[in-house]
Order: C-alpha cells, then sequence, then structure tokens
C-alpha cells in the first residue's frame, strides 16, 4: 500500500528510477520466470545430454582406435617374426643343402676313385695272367726251339729222350736264373 | 545517483532552453502505456522490449535445444557452426562461471538460474543499441530487482540447505572474531550480506543502463539538432557528436555484455560464500 501510494505519487510529478512500478515488477517476474522455466526444462537436459553423449562417444572412439593400433601393432610384429622364421629356415635348407651337395660330391669321388683303383687292379691282374700265359707258352715254344738248336748244333744222337729231356731243363733252369737275376 | 540524475536533467535543459534540443530525461523510461493501462498489467513500449527479448530467446536456445537433441540421437561428434555457437554461449556460463567459482557439481545445480539470469541480462542490455528499440529494458529497476531476488534467495536456500541455522550464524558471527567486536562486525555482516548484496546487485545493472541510455540520447540528440537547427559553422559539431555516440554505441554493446557477466558471476560468488564451510 504505502509504496504503491510513493510509486503513484512519483509517477505523477517525475518518476523516481529506484522505484519499480507494479506493472514493471509482474512482467519482469513473467519474463524472468518464463525464461528460468524454458532453460531448466527444455535446454540445459538437451545441452548436457549432447555434451555428455560427445564425451562417451570421442572417449568410446579413442578406446577403439588404441585397441586397433595395438591390434595392428601385434599383427606386424607377428608378421615380422613369421618372416624372421621363413628367413631362418630358408638359410637352413641352403646351408643343409650345401652340407648335401658337398657330401654327395665327397661320395662321388670316392666311388670314381674306388672305380679307379678297381680297373687298375683289373686291369694289372691282366696284365699278370697274359704274362704268365705268355711265360707258358714261350716256356713250351723255348723248349722244343732249344732242342731243335741242340739237335742241330749237337747233330748226333740226342734222340735219347732222357738226355734230350735233362739238357733241356738245365738250359731253362739256368734262362730263369739269368731272368732273375735281369729282374733284379 | 537520483540526485545526480535530476542535476542532469536540469543541466541539459538549461542547455538546451530556447531550441528544438530533446533534453534527455528519466521521463524516456515511463513511455505511454499501450495496453491494459492501469492495471497490473499495463504494457508500454519497455514491457514489450521484455516480451520480444523473452520470445526471441526462447526461439533461439529451442533451435539449438533442437540442434542438441538431434545430434545426440544421431550420435554426431562433430556440431554444425549454428550448434557450436550455442554451445559456446552455454558453455560459457557453464565452464567460466558456474564450473569456475562452484565446481562440478554444485555448479550444475544452481546453472538454470545462472544461465537465465545471464542471458536474460545480455538480451535486456542490448535492446539498448538496437535501432528502434534503443532502450536497455534492464533500465526499468523491475527486472533486476527480480533477478536480484532471485539471486538472494537462492543463496541463502544454498547456504541452509548446507549448513541449516548454522549459516546464519557463521555470516552473522564470523569465526576467529572475539566476541566482543560482534557488536560492531555483526550489524556490519548483517548489512553487508543481507541488504546491500541484492540492492547493489539491482542499482549496479540499472544505473549503467540508465546511464548508458542517457548518453547515447545525449550524444544522437546533439547531432540532430546540430546537423538540422544549427547555422553554418556549428554543423560540423554534429559529426564530432556523431563520432561519439558511434563509440559509446560500441562501448554499450561492451558494458551489456560485462554487467551480465558481473551479475552472473556475483551471483555464483554470493552462493559459492554460502556453499563454504568456513567464513
Amino acid at each position: 500500500m504505502m509504496i504503491s501510494r510513493i510509486v503513484a505519487a512519483a509517477a505523477e510529478a517525475d518518476p523516481n528510477p529506484l522505484l519499480p512500478s507494479t506493472p514493471d515488477l509482474v512482467w519482469s517476474s513473467v519474463v524472468f520466470a518464463v525464461l528460468l522455466v524454458f532453460f531448466w526444462i527444455a535446454v540445459l537436459p538437451n545441452f548436457k545430454k549432447n555434451l555428455d553423449a560427445r564425451t562417451e562417444a570421442i572417449e568410446g572412439r579413442l578406446e577403439a582406435a588404441e585397441k586397433a593400433q595395438a591390434e595392428a601393432a601385434a599383427k606386424t610384429a607377428n608378421i615380422e617374426a613369421e618372416q624372421a622364421a621363413a628367413r631362418a629356415e630358408a638359410s637352413q635348407i641352403r646351408e643343409s643343402a650345401r652340407a648335401e651337395g658337398a657330401a654327395i660330391l665327397a661320395e662321388l669321388k670316392e666311388q670314381a676313385s674306388a672305380e679307379a683303383a678297381r680297373l687298375t687292379a683289373t686291369a694289372k691282374a691282366q696284365i699278370e695272367a697274359e704274362r704268365q700265359a705268355a711265360l707258358i707258352s714261350l716256356r713250351a715254344e723255348v723248349g722244343s726251339l732249344a732242342i731243335d738248336l741242340a739237335s742241330s748244333v749237337v747233330g748226333a744222337s740226342l734222340q735219347n729222350d732222357k738226355i734230350a729231356a735233362g739238357v733241356v731243363d738245365q738250359f731253362l733252369a739256368s734262362l730263369e736264373a739269368d731272368n732273375k737275376a735281369g729282374k733284379k | 545517483m537520483v540526485h545526480a540524475l535530476d542535476l542532469l536533467n536540469v543541466v541539459v535543459a538549461h542547455q538546451a532552453s530556447g531550441s528544438d534540443f530533446e533534453s534527455p530525461s528519466i521521463n524516456e523510461f515511463y513511455p505511454q502505456a499501450v495496453l491494459f493501462a492501469g492495471t497490473p498489467f499495463e504494457l508500454n513500449r519497455i514491457m514489450m522490449i521484455r516480451l520480444l527479448v523473452m520470445v526471441l530467446l526462447i526461439v533461439v536456445f529451442s533451435l539449438w535445444a533442437g540442434k542438441f537433441r538431434s545430434s545426440t540421437k544421431q550420435g554426431k561428434l562433430v556440431p554444425s557452426k549454428f550448434q557450436l555457437m550455442g554451445e559456446i554461449s552455454l558453455d560459457f556460463v557453464r565452464k567460466s562461471i558456474a564450473h569456475d567459482q562452484l565446481g562440478k557439481v554444485d555448479g550444475d545445480r544452481f546453472l538454470p538460474l545462472l544461465t537465465t539470469i545471464f542471458f536474460v541480462v545480455l538480451g535486456m542490455n542490448i535492446t539498448g543499441i538496437i535501432p528502434s528499440l534503443n532502450i536497455a529494458s534492464t533500465a526499468l529497476i523491475g527486472l533486476p530487482l527480480v533477478l536480484a531476488i532471485a539471486a538472494y534467495v537462492t543463496f541463502i536456500y544454498a547456504g541452509i540447505r548446507k549448513h541449516g541455522m548454522g549459516f546464519f550464524k557463521s555470516s552473522l558471527f564470523p569465526s576467529g572474531v572475539p566476541p566482543v567486536f560482534y557488536i560492531l562486525v555483526t550489524p556490519i555482516e548483517f548489512l553487508s550480506t543481507f541488504i546491500l548484496r541484492p540492492v547493489t546487485l539491482a542499482l549496479r545493472l540499472t544505473m549503467n543502463m540508465i546511464a548508458g541510455h542517457l548518453l547515447l540520447v545525449l550524444c544522437f540528440g546533439a547531432t540532430s539538432f546540430f546537423f538540422f537547427n544549427a547555422e553554418g559553422f556549428f554543423k560540423a559539431f554534429g559529426a564530432g557528436t556523431f563520432l561519439f555516440g558511434f563509440v559509446f554505441t560500441l562501448f554499450e554493446m561492451l558494458v551489456a555484455f560485462l554487467q551480465a557477466y558481473v551479475f552472473t558471476l556475483l551471483t555464483t560468488v554470493y552462493i559459492q560464500l554460502a556453499l563454504a564451510d568456513e567464513h
């Protein structure tokens, strides 16, 4: 009552800017109340929800990205390990192949030399056998040649077999002794 | 303050006597009623500007709220430019004022009030430099008073909610003061905490807006006078007064924002002081 009377009095003369008029207060309250309710109910919850959702989504995506990165790193490490293993295996295979090759070469060499030795031995044996055969045939021929020679030289009656055989043997023995001496 | 304003009127009126110069006066703030004259719902130009600002705020923030809702639903991470503007505006109050002073939990608790105060004050202040509106609707003390009362009720509520009646005890009888001094300290504390806080909140805003409006009226009124009524050489003064008016318009833009910031920040600080354990 008091205030409104003062306000009324003030309005008639020069209004006092420190005293609110009733319509001023009424409309101020209406505007303030409407906007308070509006911000409280309609704006701020949506604003906060949006920010929260964004924070959540960003955090989620960061996590996913980190996971993906870790996976990629693991995959890379795997691949590298596999590559290293493959490289090691390859070098191992190469190594074993080289060793095998060397072994085969050695074996072949051995075989070849064995073969060569065998051939040499066979050849020697054959030569020896042929020499023996030649010797035997030579002995037989030398016997008859010597008899012919002796009979022609002596001209006498060397038809006696006993004497003839003795002479021949003696001759042969000396021949052999000569031969041996010559060999040595 | 009132005296100073009266003095200004007198001086200006004296200067302007005998010409067409329209002196700015306090009557600027009491225009003719347009609707419901004589009732508590009397509408004049300033009340209509308030309603217009209210509608504009609701429209703009509804659009932003719609954007927030749709982007939450679609899980969109990158806000559009328009949405980002809304986020920056709301985040200014939320982060730079509420969270900085009150922390996250209490800041969010009192955020509706703080956001409303900030945007109401900013919106109503800025009408002072919008052509064809040309008056800050916070220059009438009613709105600042309502906001100050809201701040007052809120910080007392916050204190009582946290400390019960201990809030009044710690406010009026600060600890660490020898009991004898309470004779001196308690009235001062009572005056400063429970009377001066809302009064200064309301007066600071109102007087800033009144002064700003009168300055602009003075500058542009003078410009008009010099251009159209002055003779010859004196017309050139109009350019000077117009430049002043332009500069003060920019200044008013700053003041509009600054007063909104100060009002909101002080409300936050009062709430924070009420919530604090030690006084």
